[in-house]
């Protein structure tokens, strides 16, 4: 699975991107995974109500499930416009 | 409806005057357009765009056609940039052809509440000694109740 960082999140992360083999059913259970791996990922993800995911390319909650996703996406609010 | 994500520079009054040329039957053309505003103190270096390739066309297409679902629309253009920009260069655009104003304004107030907020742009101020990602406002999250 690809897991995409954009913005403040890309840069704490310190890469925009990561591939990875996750048993995760859920975004929850895969931020989770992501926060145990190293330091600069729990920072990223120390507060999730400052982030936004999207599964395969269409905004979801954290809630989500990850059945077949191929791509999932952290980022802040967006501020387009 | 015509999407464009792009990098480069774009002429404000050749895309407004194209888009107005090709509608037929149509009374009421408006457009708006977003510029980089300088920070208060004169300050502002660039401001970067960040955005996600593909989820970008796709979100921006999403929000036109509940637009073009919602209101009377003949057509849709939304050009909007990305990378690094000066202060007073002009960031995007929206335009909208109705037969009437009311549609025309309205659909194009809609998908500049909808894309400030739910297209995945990230803007960045960068100044000689800081660089601030631009947090989104309360308030833009609360205008999308209004629809």
């Amino acid at each position: 699975m690809d897991v995409l960082y954009f913005a403040w999140v890309r840069e704490r992360v310190g890469r925009p991107k990561d591939n990875l083999q996750t048993g995760a059913e859920t975004v929850r259970d895969l931020v989770n995974e992501l926060r145990e791996k190293e330091e600069r990922y729990a920072a990223a993800f120390a507060d999730l109500d400052a982030l936004r995911v999207a599964v395969d390319q269409e905004l979801a909650d954290f809630d989500a499930p990850l059945k077949n996703a191929r791509e999932v996406a952290f980022f802040p609010p967006m501020t387009g416009g | 409806m015509d999407i464009r994500v792009q990098e480069s520079p774009f002429d404000l009054g050749a895309e407004a005057n194209a888009f107005a040329v090709k509608q037929t039957g149509m009374g009421a053309l408006v457009t708006f357009t977003g510029i980089v505003r300088d920070l208060k103190g004169g300050d502002l270096d660039t401001m970067e765009i960040e955005h996600y390739p593909g989820m970008t066309e796709k979100a921006i297409e999403k929000i036109a056609n509940e637009a073009l679902s919602r209101w009377s629309l003949g057509d849709v253009l939304i050009i909007h940039r990305y990378g690094k920009l000066h202060h007073d260069e002009v960031i995007m655009m929206v335009a909208t052809a109705a037969r009437h104003r009311a549609d025309a304004f309205q659909g194009a107030e809609f998908l500049m509440d909808f894309l400030k907020s739910r297209a995945p742009f990230w803007k960045k101020e960068v100044t000689a000694d800081s660089t601030d990602w631009v947090a989104a406002k309360d308030e833009d999250e609360d205008a999308l109740s209004r629809w």
